[in-house]
């Protein structure tokens, strides 16, 4: 097993958040994480790469052992170093161009080589479409391109698992498909992915693992296939219903 | 216009502007330089949160603030001789303009720093970078842009103040415009004159700050 995540607890004030939540990822397995708003799977995916403090919970990455409450600045350090994270809202760096933000991480964090880093970077670029952009800013594409440059970004660092919080729920349907194409393409080419996300073609056809949540428990956790063909759970049939409804 | 007040006017003009440019523009280069490193260094630390130096941030913000500037000067170069203390008049310029503007900088740095959102931080975490990291090559950069017109105020209204250190004897453009008004008795027309040097200067800071902001919008063309 890759990474095991037990018990991960997290409350704001007096609303919990997170009751409970445990996973096992195996190498190459794509986890969509799903559940209606509100459910904590934001949380909970930001509680693994410590950009969220969890109250309580562990978790055992790549044989290290993390604790999600009390780990030390130079554990969360290491950790990040093997993973990546996609937001929601992108978040280039605005000041930075294309080629600039893939790069900053590798020469900064990664002490890499200035022409090393360069290389890195513009075959993560190419990889996600957009070698032809590299001295574009930000503000001068379109959503689709600089949620792709941020997978670019991700790519670059060569991470084992990477974290996308719902990747494409800021984009304009029609920009949607590019993003999802190039998630599909790293899903075949056997990444590790947990993925949060309302996109429930991805879910069904592209990820192998499902977590459905509900108000910071775990409904129903298990492969994409029994979720969408039998669920276990009548909650959770009644999610799949209710989409199939909408499709 | 009479003759005799022409002549001066013409006399006076040539060491005015020396005095200008030798004393006004470098204490005002001086204090400012002064000013932005207090202004980036008070902002991080209350940025960063650092407990106790964020408490002393925020006394030094409150007593500079809340007392006048010509106070200030009068303290620092009347004042602290009689402990001890006992500072040439330019440098004591420098030191209480710098402090001075730079609480208000701060401010001004503080807030640009906090309205960079949080994303870009976390952003910088995720690909591996460390706070400081961070601020050097993510928040400050971003906050600049947006603190820009604020602290060409600062500039441009610095630039002015200077003309308080003629009351700690600074011969800087405004005292030596009070000198030669004291042998030749034209009020008007040499304290006019010295005010038409500063509006020029202050005018070419203007253009400066135009400049600037072009420069500064090229990222994408847009102002964000």
């Amino acid at each position: 097993m890759m990474l095991e995540i037990k018990d991960v607890k997290k409350r704001f004030e007096d609303h919990v958040v997170l009751d409970g939540i445990s996973l096992n990822v195996d190498k190459g397995d794509v986890v969509a994480i799903l559940g209606p708003s509100g459910s904590g799977k934001t949380t909970f995916l930001r509680c693994l790469n410590f950009l969220e403090r969890a109250d309580s919970g562990e978790m055992i990455f790549d044989g290290t052992r993390y604790d999600l409450n009390a780990a030390k600045k130079a554990e969360i350090s290491a950790l990040r170093h093997k993973t990546a994270f996609v937001f929601q809202s992108y978040n280039l760096f605005l000041n930075k161009t294309v080629l600039e933000n893939v790069t900053l991480g590798l020469t900064l964090g990664s002490k890499i080589k200035k022409q090393d880093a360069r290389e890195i970077a513009i075959e993560a670029l190419r990889k996600v479409g957009m070698e032809e952009r590299l001295a574009s800013y930000p503000v001068q594409l379109s959503g689709g391109q600089q949620q792709r440059v941020a997978i670019a970004r991700g790519l670059a660092l060569r991470p084992e698992i990477i974290f996308f919080d719902e990747p494409t729920s800021a984009l304009d349907p029609e920009l949607i498909g590019e993003v999802l194409s190039v998630m599909r393409q790293l899903a075949e080419e056997g990444m590790t992915m947990l993925v949060v996300t309302h996109e429930m073609e991805f879910a069904r056809n592209v990820s192998n693992k499902v977590l459905f949540m509900e108000n910071g428990h775990v409904v129903e956790s298990g492969s994409s296939y029994d979720f969408f063909n039998h669920p276990a759970n009548s909650r959770s049939r009644e999610f799949v219903t209710s989409l199939s409804n909408f499709a | 216009m009479n003759e005799r007040l022409w002549g001066i006017l013409v006399d006076s003009f040539p060491k005015l502007l020396g005095y200008g440019i030798r004393a006004t523009v470098p204490l005002t280069i001086l204090s400012f330089t002064l000013a932005l490193i207090i202004s980036v260094i008070v902002a991080l630390i209350q940025y960063a949160d650092v407990k106790v130096l964020r408490q002393i941030c925020r006394f030094y913000i409150w007593i500079v603030r809340g007392t006048p500037l010509l106070v200030q000067l009068y303290l620092v170069f009347y004042g602290l001789p009689s402990v001890g203390i006992v500072l040439e008049a330019f440098p004591t310029a420098v030191l209480v303009f710098g402090f001075n503007e730079g609480a208000y900088m701060a401010e001004t740095v503080r807030g640009s720093m906090e309205s960079v959102s949080r994303g870009q931080v976390e952003a910088g975490y995720c690909v591996g970078l460390n706070f400081i990291q961070i601020m050097i090559h993510v928040v400050l950069p971003q906050a600049f842009r947006t603190a820009f017109p604020a602290l060409s105020n600062s500039l441009i209204s610095m630039l002015k103040g200077t003309s308080m250190a003629a009351t700690i004897t600074v011969m800087e453009m405004f005292r030596q415009a009070t000198v030669i008004n004291g042998r030749v008795y034209e009020s008007l027309g040499l304290y006019g004159e010295v005010a038409l040097i500063y509006l020029a200067f202050c005018t070419i800071l203007t253009a400066l700050q135009r400049w600037g902001e072009k420069k500064l919008s090229s990222y994408g063309g847009t102002k964000a």
